[in-house]
């Protein structure tokens, strides 16, 4: 079975940030949930950034479930491209990558980047001397 | 032991050069000390690949039918000087396009030309009696240039700042992107693969030294301006060299965009990525002292950007281990550090020059003339007009 990935923002209502939500998601729908960026506090309005991998119809299923319990999402509809034959490994986007998601490989002196760290703020498409980050828009 | 230039060059021709890369030689003096290193190796290369904005290119163009003594030019709408004879002109890397901004620049145009690109060429005149036409439109290559050579006025500086930012805003700068509240410290020397860090009382290097230029065999030019000499004992028999730059030329028909690139920083303009190689001839002892150096000892000062001032603070010496190790400490907080400068191109260059020697494709050249044993960085005064 094919495994697919989404990235959404989740944003909580304050009543429900007590609730096991994501073991749900992990538990009822197979889903693997890497959380990138998470801001919960009891009784607090919270926000979450997270990617889900699983089977499409999982997927869907675990979406349904967010919106049953009353809980936004926005999946990203886009995502950072690094054309690396552009690149010189130069490290100026390091310089301004919050989640470190670019980062130089400290032997080779070569950027790497982690697809799954980033949280697409684009701040390194603008850092980027040689026009080697872009932004992907999808539908 | 001592060996001189030419006993190296003879070397070089009967293929029985020794020659290592700067980590390479520094390695080796680790394991088996500074004499024993001497002894082995007669050549040492090095390397840097870094953001160098006083850099541009001579090119004559030929000359059209009726000709034109060109007074205004641009190349891909980028502004070329026009104040030499008629059909020279001299192309400077931060120059912007009147069309598109920061995205596009001398810089580019240079890349472009080295690429095999066609550049649109748009020139206008008064017209002379002898030069009579006032305009011309057409497209050029690097290969129908008579000369286009890079003449860059300030390269491989010595030692360079690390940069921060103390304000609540992000700054744009030739240093990258600074974050807030010292959100990050950036740094842009190749440190100890660097050329005038391995040499850094310029013994070897001089008027006349040939060097590897953006994939091309060129020459030390000049000093390079703002050319000082700076020496700081930060502590027993560690020393922070600064100051020293080089003016370099070379024959951009030789270049490869593998080891020269244009370059654009948001808010700040385009500028060159430069390539340069310098072999350091392993002249005696003193010599292997000096290319044994490492990044541990090798020391810059973090600078605050924030403040816009032509004399910046200095908050603290680093050195060059601590930069890279990926974070330094500043205030009592731990900081992320970023390079500007691709030590991975940096490596290539080294290896690439080291290659060439072997194969006796580079000879070295002895300096025909010393850099100046000093200098002076004046600042710009401004006098009252009346």
């Amino acid at each position: 079975m094919q495994l697919q990935k989404v990235k959404l923002f989740m944003y909580f209502p304050p009543e429900k940030t007590d609730k096991p939500i994501t073991y749900r998601l992990v538990k009822d729908y197979d889903l693997m949930f890497n959380i990138l960026q998470a801001q919960i506090q009891p009784n607090k309005k919270g926000r979450l950034m997270a990617e889900l991998e699983g089977t499409a119809e999982n997927i869907e299923k675990g979406l349904q479930y967010l919106k049953e319990q009353g809980i936004q999402y926005r999946i990203f509809n886009k995502n950072i491209i690094w054309y690396e034959e552009k690149c010189v490994h130069c490290g100026a986007c390091t310089a301004v990558c919050p989640s470190r998601a670019l980062n130089m490989d400290r032997d080779e002196w070569k950027l790497t980047f982690d697809h799954s760290k980033c949280l697409i703020c684009e701040l390194c498409v603008k850092a980027c001397p040689l026009n080697a980050m872009d932004v992907n828009i999808f539908l | 032991m001592a060996r001189t230039f030419d006993e190296i060059n003879e070397k070089i021709k009967d293929g029985e050069v020794v020659v290592l890369t700067a980590e390479e030689f520094k390695d080796l003096v680790e394991e088996k000390g500074v004499a024993q290193a001497a002894k082995e190796v007669d050549v040492v290369t090095t390397g840097t690949f870094s953001p160098m904005c006083s850099s541009g290119a001579f090119i004559n163009f030929g000359h059209s039918d009726p000709p034109i003594r060109m007074n205004r030019i641009w190349l891909n709408d980028v502004p070329a000087y026009g104040g030499l004879a008629a059909v020279d002109t001299y192309i400077g890397a931060t120059e912007l396009s009147e069309t598109q901004g920061f995205e596009y620049g001398g810089a580019h145009v240079i890349q472009d030309l080295i690429d095999g690109k066609k550049i649109r060429l748009r020139a206008e005149s008064y017209g002379t009696d002898c030069y009579p036409r006032k305009e011309i439109i057409t497209y050029i290559t690097l290969d129908d240039l008579n000369q286009a050579y890079l003449f860059n006025p300030r390269n491989a500086y010595q030692n360079y700042n690390a940069a921060t930012n103390s304000t609540d805003r992000i700054l744009y700068t030739y240093m990258g992107t600074l974050l807030p509240q010292y959100g990050n410290v950036t740094y842009c020397t190749s440190g100890e693969l660097s050329p005038l860090l391995n040499d850094p009382e310029l013994r070897t290097i001089g008027i006349g030294t040939r060097i590897f230029i953006g994939g091309a065999q060129g020459y030390v030019a000049w000093e390079g301006t703002q050319f000082v000499r700076n020496k700081e004992v930060i502590r027993d028999g560690v020393i922070q060299y600064s100051g020293a730059t080089l003016a370099v030329v070379g024959n951009m028909k030789h270049m490869s965009s593998r080891f020269i690139r244009a370059a654009s920083y948001e808010k700040y303009g385009t500028t060159l990525f430069v390539g340069i190689g310098i072999p350091i001839p392993v002249l005696d002892e003193e010599m292997a002292q000096f290319l044994a150096v490492r990044n541990r000892h090798i020391y810059t000062q973090v600078v605050d950007y924030g403040v816009p001032s032509r004399s910046r603070p200095i908050l603290r010496k680093v050195s060059y281990e601590e930069l890279r190790s990926g974070t330094i400490e500043l205030n009592g907080k731990k900081v992320p550090t970023a390079p500007l400068s691709s030590l991975r191109k940096a490596r290539e260059i080294a290896r690439v020059l080291k290659e060439k020697i072997l194969k006796g494709e580079f000879l070295l050249q002895e300096p025909i003339q010393k850099l100046p044993e000093d200098g002076r960085f004046n600042p710009l005064k401004e006098r009252g007009v009346e």
